[in-house]
């Protein structure tokens, strides 16, 4: 039920400043931890919040700040983490962006867009939506 | 992150402890950017390092084209979580990976 799963989930509102990483990290942690899932999946898992929450901090609100919300469910069996950021900045769709070419040479390798190249590589399932004056970008990964 | 350096010769070895990401990643830029004159080879030594994002793999691919040209940049002591990034980035065909 819908009410159910509100209750389970999880939300930390937070200035969108890479400052608060650690605290964004250590909050979907705790979330994580009851799961017990792999040292692999907690570290792609904090990969992919660590790229999205830094985007947002970067670039939603420049050049000025604002707020993020980080909203965590775990449940179902197998458990599967769903987690969501969103924010009141520029609406951009970090999804739309260009894959990089990850065969380049050394010499013509371009770092930009990797983050979220990795974001895609890593989850079961990244989401974007625009909506009421937000970005939505729901993040979605089994736990075992 | 602690970041811990040997030089032997021409050969500059940097143990990294910790993460290196977003916040770590200008530490390790600001000390490569100090240390690099004269070096030959840089090694670094992952051993203690468990997690590593796009902002750390930024630092470690600048510092590998800074040793474009001379004997080359190894990576040592990879733990699986971190060898996983490398392969899901193509990193691993471009860096230099061993024990």
């Amino acid at each position: 039920m819908t009410v159910d799963c509100e209750a389970q989930m999880k939300e930390l509102v937070i200035d969108a400043l890479t400052d608060n990483l650690n605290t964004v990290i250590d909050f979907v942690d705790e979330q994580l931890e009851a799961a017990d899932c792999s040292m692999k999946t907690q570290m792609q898992i904090n990969v992919a919040v660590e790229e999205i929450f830094v985007n947002i901090a970067h670039y939603a609100y420049a050049p000025d700040t604002g707020s993020a919300t980080i909203r965590v469910a775990v449940d179902g069996d197998p458990a599967v983490a769903r987690i969501m950021f969103l924010d009141s900045g520029v609406p951009y769709n970090p999804l739309e962006k260009t894959d990089p070419d990850v065969t380049s040479s050394l010499a013509e390798r371009q770092i930009g867009g990797l983050g979220i190249y990795l974001v895609k590589k890593t989850m079961d399932q990244v989401l974007y939506e625009y909506s009421e004056g937000q970005n939505i970008l729901t993040l979605e990964k089994k736990l075992n | 992150m602690n970041i811990t350096k040997q030089i032997n010769g021409k050969e500059l070895t940097i143990a990294l402890e910790g993460k290196l990401d977003t916040t770590t990643a200008p530490e390790l830029e600001q000390e490569l950017e100090k240390s690099l004159d004269g070096v030959d080879k840089l090694v670094f030594d992952l051993k203690d390092m468990d997690y590593i994002s796009s902002a750390g793999l930024r630092v470690l691919l600048s510092a590998h084209k800074k040793m474009i040209g001379k004997n080359g940049m190894l990576l040592k002591n990879v733990c699986e979580e971190i060898m996983e990034i490398f392969e899901v980035t193509g990193f691993i065909d471009m860096f230099q990976v061993g024990e």
